[in-house]
């Protein structure tokens, strides 16, 4: 039998009802917030809950939390330094800059230097998850990074690698349409989806074509966009180029097609008028925008992808008009800002049902991040980066080997978790990267990664201290199971986990107090000291071995 | 010279103490008989070890009745004992005699597939469960932490490159398999877990996850199934389990309500099945009986009974069934327990924690009989006092590796970090050792074992590669290095020359890869 055969043979049936989605809609959530909401927030909102997150917002009402994640405080975090070292043999290497100063302002096209750039780039991007603000800032900016898919290995040049991604981060959580705007003459893009060899003589439809297939319209039902209308774009997009020297995109006239574009019926059979004045080029992106948001798809598109980042891919008909309608009329008549779009789902009831609950599939990098802050794994400080990148890149590679690679998705689309119907998030469970998951947590829990002398890893021992009462193994598994899995497990499998792990198989639990107690009053009785953190250690691995660890 | 006669050479004689005298009957052939040569194993690496861990602190002295010394055993535990006409006699010499809960092992005692060793424990023992099993599963001293399991270290020693390139054609079954949802410190090896734990090999949800709760009937429910579903799939073992189980149609029929019993029809199962996996571990708990371990008005009956029975029924079905399946010849147990208990009773019909204790030892190929005297106190004990211990459990082990599972004497130091007397337990056979060189090999030192310097050569992919030195309680005395390598193969110089001599461990990190390289190091 071929994998293929056995997969589906093995796949249990599922009844309809266990299909079934949350029937409820956007009214705002009444219920009580208590940890378990809290974490379901939380988790959907960052890549991993630590217990100091959780007592951050412990006590606030649910307003106030949603307030606080769309309003970021903590200041933007500072660019990536040079870590590097270029080899001997470089044509132009960066001398000029300082390591531990930052490359982003450098000007230099030497390739190895851009390479390396491009690495440190990411190094720089996995710390900056790792040390999250507690705003939705990061997971939309990976949220963006996502939907414009765009690949540093193709930008090539660092700097616009760097640009690109700080525009995703600024404008987060700010407005969508003139987002859209800034990505079109983004330099990066401009490469990525050949935007500057796009000509009148010579038109590249690559562009036009995604702005409308993947960035605003989508592949929906409603979206009647025709190839005449993709043509018809590219038309309205030539004339621009990239400037290596100020880092930004310019226009030229002479490049530009001057000609009326007519639209399709979609579209309202809307006539863009030709110009060739100096600021032509981007009054007609502003026709080409304003033409394109006033279709009711683009915000119906938006929010569907916003659902199947941060609730679940199964978009039947009554989510569909429960919550993917109601969101897009906010959408719209918040002229696109995304903020209030984002408050009516995280505040909803729809959000807090419990159908909507633990059936996110993790993604490697909410899976490789989340480890790190929910474990509250400790790195260098600040000053030492290099270190810190050493194990950020460690991270990357983790996650790039699990089917992620930060900053390079397989292409345009993104990846095919979002939106590869039927298996959306199951695709980045398979029969390489489960085993790759569990070997990534059993490493950083059992052994840790050792980099210039120092080391990150799990300290399984801190994270129970920081729990209520470890000293009291039920409490004690009930708080570390709430704060690892967004599922509770039934008391039998509790009782097992208690005797297995912590008691050794003894059935009294004052055989745990006993030894927890000794631990704190006196860690430097080293055979207690080491019989404490190995049965600690041994539960945290296991916890994070089964099915229920990767679901958020 | 020779690595081997170099070893014997530097390292302190064995000591031959059989301490045999007073001890019961001996079946006639002992481990050094000519007539060993007919129990030779029908293939090269097929001995298996069975380890039964019985958790709590087995009642010694209420589970091997010291006859010998009836009356002050009836002083010290008026309230508990057994009455001497229910004891199962061992032998004509009657010494010593087994509960009467017991009657399954008395028949395989008379059988001569038993042996009883008298009083094992080790000096300065621990009271606490956890660190005595700690001090048994690592087969430390009292005060000394190790942190890797005696089997995992027999194991990292036969398949010194596991788990880089494992499964692989030379061996493609788990090495260790644990019944259980957790794998214990037994198993664990100088840095990685050598054994796998199982529930339920028919079940392969249960061949990762001990612990599985039902999936609700929610988008949530649908996402875990799947999870758990591709886990099944990929579980590195799931085939060769799946297979040998399903290759034993028929067993005997063992107990119901036993889960020692439901443990061991398994480990059965498994190798009749053809996994040539070496070590299986079971536990069996409940034995913590600090009051009302036997029914007041019968003292041969009550908790501890129950437990004793349990584990007479699961061990006596499971030699039928070897016998039944044809592999009775391959296979050897022993049980063991943290401590014994405190030679006097306490009020409340119980026992407090305690010391040395008897072990069994039991398969065809045992050494029927009992080794040791039977242990004796006086007419009044103390309510402190405890049994000495007559033979270090080291000393079972070391045997065991040594006679049953064919580890040359000479290698035997590595594993048990020291020298250990080995005792007439098993017949051993012609032992040869496995085939230990499959899976690729990334680190290694020469030479081995080493006095001052020893060079170390390591295979990296490339990337950071990280080698250092750690000992047994896994403290990391230096990193020799710690940067980025073209992939390739390097060497590097260690000197030891100030270390005390004893095992140590190079451990490679090369990203995701690691594998550790045993070293002994010798004055």
């Amino acid at each position: 039998m071929d994998r293929r055969a056995f997969f589906q043979q093995s796949v249990p049936a599922l009844s309809p009802q266990t299909m079934a989605t949350p029937s409820s809609g956007l009214t705002a959530f009444a219920g009580p917030l208590t940890d378990t909401e809290l974490y379901h927030l939380l988790d959907r909102c960052f890549f991993g809950v630590s217990r100091a997150d959780l007592a951050h917002f412990k006590g606030k009402t649910l307003s106030a939390v949603v307030s606080e994640l769309l309003n970021p405080v903590a200041p933007l975090p500072s660019p990536p330094v040079k870590e590097y070292t270029p080899a001997a043999t470089t044509a132009n290497p960066d001398t000029n800059i300082a390591l531990g100063s930052t490359w982003v302002n450098d000007n230099n096209t030497d390739g190895t230097v851009n390479s390396l750039r491009r690495a440190s780039f990411k190094k720089w991007w996995m710390g900056v998850l790792v040390n999250q603000d507690r705003s939705l800032r990061e997971k939309m900016t990976l949220f963006w990074h996502n939907h414009f898919a765009t690949e540093t290995t193709d930008i090539g040049n660092a700097q616009y690698v760097y640009k690109h991604h700080n525009l995703l981060r600024t404008r987060a959580l700010g407005n969508f349409k003139s987002l859209v705007k800034d990505i079109t003459l983004d330099p990066a893009m401009l490469v990525y989806l050949n935007g500057q060899l796009n000509t009148s003589t010579a038109p590249d439809e690559n562009y036009g074509r995604e702005l409308q297939e993947l960035f605003c319209c989508g592949k929906g039902p409603g979206s009647q966009y025709t190839e005449a209308d993709v043509k018809a774009a590219a038309r309205v997009l030539t004339g621009w180029r990239n400037n290596a020297t100020t880092n930004s995109s310019y226009f030229t006239v002479s490049r530009h097609d001057t000609g009326n574009k007519t639209f399709s019926a979609f579209y309202n059979n809307t006539v863009i008028t030709g110009r060739n004045t100096a600021n032509g080029g981007e009054q007609e992106i502003d026709d080409l925008l304003n033409m394109i948001f006033a279709t009711n798809e683009v915000a119906l598109y938006l929010c569907r992808r916003l659902y199947t980042w941060f609730v679940y891919y199964d978009i039947d008909a009554q989510v569909e008009t429960n919550v993917i309608q109601p969101l897009a009329q906010i959408f719209r008549s918040n002229n696109y800002n995304i903020q209030p779009v984002l408050q009516a789902l995280l505040s909803s009831q729809h959000f807090f049902d419990s159908l909507s609950r633990g059936c996110l599939i993790k993604s490697p990098i909410d899976l490789v991040v989340g480890l790190c802050r929910e474990c509250q794994v400790v790195f260098q400080p600040a000053s030492d980066y290099i270190t810190n990148y050493g194990f950020y890149n460690y991270l990357v590679n983790w996650a790039s080997s699990m089917q992620q690679n930060l900053g390079d998705p397989p292409d345009v689309s993104g990846w095919k978790a979002y939106y590869q119907a039927p298996q959306f998030y199951q695709i980045w469970i398979n029969s390489d990267t489960l085993p790759k998951r569990n070997q990534f947590t059993d490493t950083l829990v059992v052994n840790g990664y050792t980099f210039n002398g120092k080391k990150i890893q799990v300290d399984g021992v801190a994270l129970v201290q920081a729990l209520p009462t470890p000293r009291d193994p039920n409490l004690l598994l009930t708080d570390l199971i709430n704060s690892l899995f967004r599922f509770d497990l039934t008391p039998a499998s509790k009782a097992q986990l208690k005797r297995d792990f912590l008691l050794s198989g003894q059935s009294q639990d004052y055989y745990w107090t006993e030894a927890w107690d000794l631990f704190v009053s006196t860690p430097s009785n080293t055979a207690n000291t080491t019989l404490v953190r190995n049965r600690i250690r041994d539960l945290i691995k296991y916890l994070m071995n089964l099915a229920e660890y990767q679901l958020a | 010279m020779k690595r081997r006669d170099f070893l014997e050479k530097s390292l302190p004689a064995g000591l031959l103490l059989p301490g045999l005298v007073g001890g019961l009957s001996f079946k006639a052939i002992g481990a050094e008989s000519p007539l060993s040569p007919l129990f030779l194993p029908t293939t090269e690496t097929d001995h298996v070890l069975v380890i039964i861990q019985l958790n709590g602190g087995n009642d010694g002295l209420n589970t091997v009745i010291p006859l010998q010394n009836f009356s002050n055993y009836v002083n010290a535990r008026p309230n508990i004992y057994v009455p001497e006409n229910k004891v199962l006699k061992l032998g004509t010499a009657g010494k010593a005699g087994l509960h009467p809960a017991l009657s399954g092992l008395h028949r395989l005692y008379n059988e001569g597939m038993l042996q009883v060793v008298q009083s094992v424990g080790y000096p300065t023992p621990n009271f606490s469960h956890f660190r005595a099993t700690d001090i048994w599963m690592s087969a430390s001293e009292s005060n000394q932490v190790v942190n890797s399991g005696w089997a995992g270290r027999y194991l990292n020693y036969e398949y010194p490159n596991f788990p880089n390139g494992y499964p692989n054609t030379s061996m493609r079954d788990p090495l260790a398999i644990q019944i259980g949802s957790t794998t214990s410190l037994t198993l664990q090896g100088p840095a990685v877990s050598m054994g796998m734990s199982i529930s339920n090999p028919n079940s392969f949800y249960n061949l990762v996850n001990g612990v599985q709760d039902p999936a609700p009937a929610t988008p949530a429910g649908k996402e875990l199934t799947y999870i758990r579903t591709v886990s099944q799939q990929t579980q590195q073992y799931a085939t060769v389990i799946k297979d040998a189980a399903t290759a034993v149609p028929q067993q005997v029929t063992y107990p119901t309500g036993n889960s020692l019993a439901d443990q061991l029809k398994i480990v059965a199962r498994l190798i009749k099945g053809g996994l040539r996996t070496r070590v299986y571990m079971v536990n069996f708990g409940g034995f913590d009986t600090h009051a009302a371990q036997v029914n007041a008005t019968d003292t041969a009956t009550g908790t501890h009974a129950n437990l004793l029975q349990r584990v007479s029924e699961a061990i006596t079905a499971f030699q039928d069934d070897l016998k039944f399946l044809g592999v009775d010849e391959r296979v050897v147990g022993m049980t063991f327990s943290e401590f014994g208990r405190r030679i006097k009773s306490n009020a409340s019909t119980g026992t407090d924690h305690g010391a040395a204790a008897p072990l069994f030892v039991f398969g065809k190929n045992v050494t029927g009989g009992v080794t040791g005297d039977t242990p004796s106190f006086g007419p009044s004990v103390n309510v402190n006092d405890n049994l000495p211990f007559q033979y270090d459990f080291r000393s079972i082990y070391a045997t065991l590796l040594n006679n049953w599972l064919c580890v040359d004497s000479r290698d035997l130091n590595q594993i048990m970090l020291k020298n250990f007397q080995t005792l007439p337990l098993v017949n051993a056979g012609a032992c040869k050792k496995a085939v230990n060189l499959s899976g690729e090999n990334l680190i290694s030192n020469y030479p081995n074992p080493f006095q001052g310097n020893t060079v170390i050569t390591f295979k990296t992919n490339g990337g950071h590669t990280l080698v250092q030195i750690m000992d047994t309680t896994g403290r990391v005395l230096v990193n020799l290095t710690d940067r980025e390598y073209p992939a390739g193969t390097y060497t590097l110089n260690f000197s030891g020359g100030t270390l005390p001599a004893g095992v140590y461990y190079a451990r490679l990190q090369n990203l995701s890869v690691q594998q550790v390289r045993t070293m002994v190091k010798v004055k």
